[in-house]
């Protein structure tokens, strides 16, 4: 079982949303962030006095899937959300140790 | 020479406030109608309104529009910035000083373009949107005020149109809906349009703000009026029934149709309505307000349901709202005016006080007439803009927001992040700064 956390510019997730669908994912959690990387941030300007905002609005996908799946998701995920310029996110894949259906209380991949 | 009444002085001015209030409305309920990333620049896109034409109304706005005739098609410049508008009554209204008419003009003036904005939301350039205006102001508004209001060849008078506009059905509405119409036909739609969700983004702000275009509509209206008193009265009562008629005539129909009664086909109803009731509200008896609103709430609702269909990308619905509504109510002016609340001459009487389609048949060349000139000025307008400043913003800067993009703030701060730069800091100690410029494009 894998968790994979997509970080993606806000205005891709519709078309992530698709492509993880046409892959057979069945359900994600999304939540809006904010964060930097290699993009740099915008100026705000308020009352004359000028602010270097460095933390970017983006939005966090994650999806719980099979080992066998993960590749599938992440081809998914980079084709879609990519606009080949800079802050475009990142993909991080990690190792869920198990997940349960609250209604049911099945596991594994019954779960999913 | 006559006389001032401290009476109808006292409600002009009151009114001219209460219509003044409308254009902040109008910027909440618009604002509250986008994403949140462009809540500023709708805002903006409004406020700066009654910065902008205030000014160009002061020096010469009014004087086209009102100022002596010529060839019934535009005044001339001898109100040139407000000479000779002061406390005498003016020629337009006997027992009011000149500089109240005038500063009453001054709000519909502002209000006007600024209606147009919500149908180029989110996509607008700020510097095209500053010529945009200034140039519509003066090339588009003050000769239609002129026509219609200002002794020129719409309005009433021997040998004229004689239509009938109690308070802008064809100045106002008509006018700022179809200028809408043309303005998204040339710029096309946002990015995105018809494929990302592109909802309201914070509802209670366009309560708020239809609330108060509500409660400012009763100067708009009844101010009309020019003085205190019947008639004021009869504006006053026929504009509440009218957006009230129009709220029910939305929701039912919403209801049915899409299952659901909406707060924002609520407020946006409320607005149909009164957009139908001003060219009629002083010349119609109260059950007519009833019916011209419920029929303004039904049509609109049909027109903005239609829009997908169609497939133009009006963002906040400019021209199903305030060109249908519009249409609507200049056209049952010519339906339901009666002498017994106008006191206007019956010749001028509507279909169902026996008056056969006379004045419908006026109502209707002032819609066409209005629709027409507007259309065409606008576009020429809005060529002009693009080939000199630009229209539209680019690519980036819509996916970005124009709140960032134009104006370099942010609606709605998550955490206080961000450092107060150098340059920033030689401002806050009082010396020059340059303004920044974002370094790289961020979305």
């Amino acid at each position: 079982m894998k968790l994979v956390t997509a970080i993606i510019k806000p205005f891709k997730l519709e078309d992530v949303k698709e492509s993880l669908r046409g892959v057979g994912v069945q359900g994600m959690t999304v939540t809006e962030v904010r964060g930097f990387g290699r993009q740099r941030g915008h100026t705000e300007v308020y009352r004359g006095a000028e602010y270097q905002v460095d933390f970017v609005p983006k939005v966090k996908i994650e999806v719980v899937c099979d080992d066998m799946e993960v590749q599938g998701v992440v081809d998914s995920i980079m084709k879609s959300a990519r606009t080949g310029k800079i802050g475009d996110g990142k993909i991080i894949v990690s190792d869920a140790e198990q997940v349960f259906r609250i209604r049911t209380g099945e596991a594994g991949r019954d779960a999913l | 020479m006559p006389e001032v009444s401290g009476a109808d002085t006292a409600w002009i001015l009151t009114s001219s406030a209460l219509v003044m209030f409308m254009t902040p409305g109008l910027a909440l309920f618009y604002g509250g109608l986008v994403r949140s990333k462009n809540v500023l620049a709708t805002i903006m896109q409004s406020f700066f309104a009654l910065g902008l034409v205030s000014v160009i109304w002061m020096v010469l706005g009014y004087s086209l529009g009102f100022g002596p005739d010529h060839g019934k098609l535009i005044g001339d410049l001898s109100f040139f910035g407000l000479k000779d508008v002061g406390a005498e009554p003016g020629p337009f209204a006997a027992t009011i000083p000149h500089s109240a008419y005038m500063i009453f003009q001054m709000m519909f003036a502002v209000i006007t373009p600024a209606l147009i904005t919500g149908a180029f939301a989110e996509r607008m350039r700020f510097r095209g949107y500053v010529l945009f205006m200034a140039l519509w102001s003066i090339v588009v508004y003050s000769p239609l005020a002129h026509w219609v209001w200002g002794g020129g060849w719409l309005g009433l008078g021997d040998g004229n149109v004689q239509a009938l506009d109690f308070a802008g059905g064809t100045v106002v509405h008509i006018n700022a809906g179809v200028a809408a119409l043309a303005c998204i036909l040339y710029m096309g739609k946002r990015k995105g349009y018809g494929k990302q969700a592109m909802h309201p983004h914070n509802i209670p702000m366009v309560i708020t703000g239809a609330a108060i275009l509500w409660f400012g509509w009763f100067g708009f209206n009844a101010g009309s009026a020019l003085s205190s008193g019947g008639l004021a009265s009869a504006a006053f009562v026929n504009t509440h029934l009218g957006a009230a008629a129009a709220l029910l005539g939305w929701i039912i129909f919403e209801w049915a149709r899409n299952k659901v009664p909406t707060t924002v086909g609520a407020a946006t109803g409320a607005v149909a309505g009164l957009v139908a009731i001003t060219p009629a509200a002083g010349f119609v008896e109260p059950w007519a307000a009833v019916v011209i609103g419920f029929a303004a709430g039904a049509i609109c609702y049909a027109a903005v349901s239609l829009k997908p269909k169609i497939g133009y990308d009006d963002s906040l619905d400019v021209v199903g709202v305030h060109m249908v509504g519009g249409i609507v109510g200049a056209l049952l002016t010519g339906v339901f005016a009666t002498a017994t609340i106008s006191g206007l001459d019956p010749s001028l009487d509507g279909l169902a006080y026996g008056n056969g389609v006379t004045q419908l048949g006026r109502q209707a060349l002032a819609v066409i007439v209005t629709l027409a000139f507007s259309f065409v000025m606008t576009l020429i307008i809005c060529w002009i803009v693009d080939k000199t400043v630009g229209l539209r913003v680019d690519e980036d800067a819509e996916l970005e927001g124009l709140d960032l993009s134009q104006h370099s703030e942010a609606g709605y701060t998550f955490v206080e992040v961000g450092t107060l730069t150098s340059a920033g800091h030689a401002a806050s100690m009082g010396s020059t700064m340059t303004p920044g410029k974002t370094e790289e494009t961020v979305r």
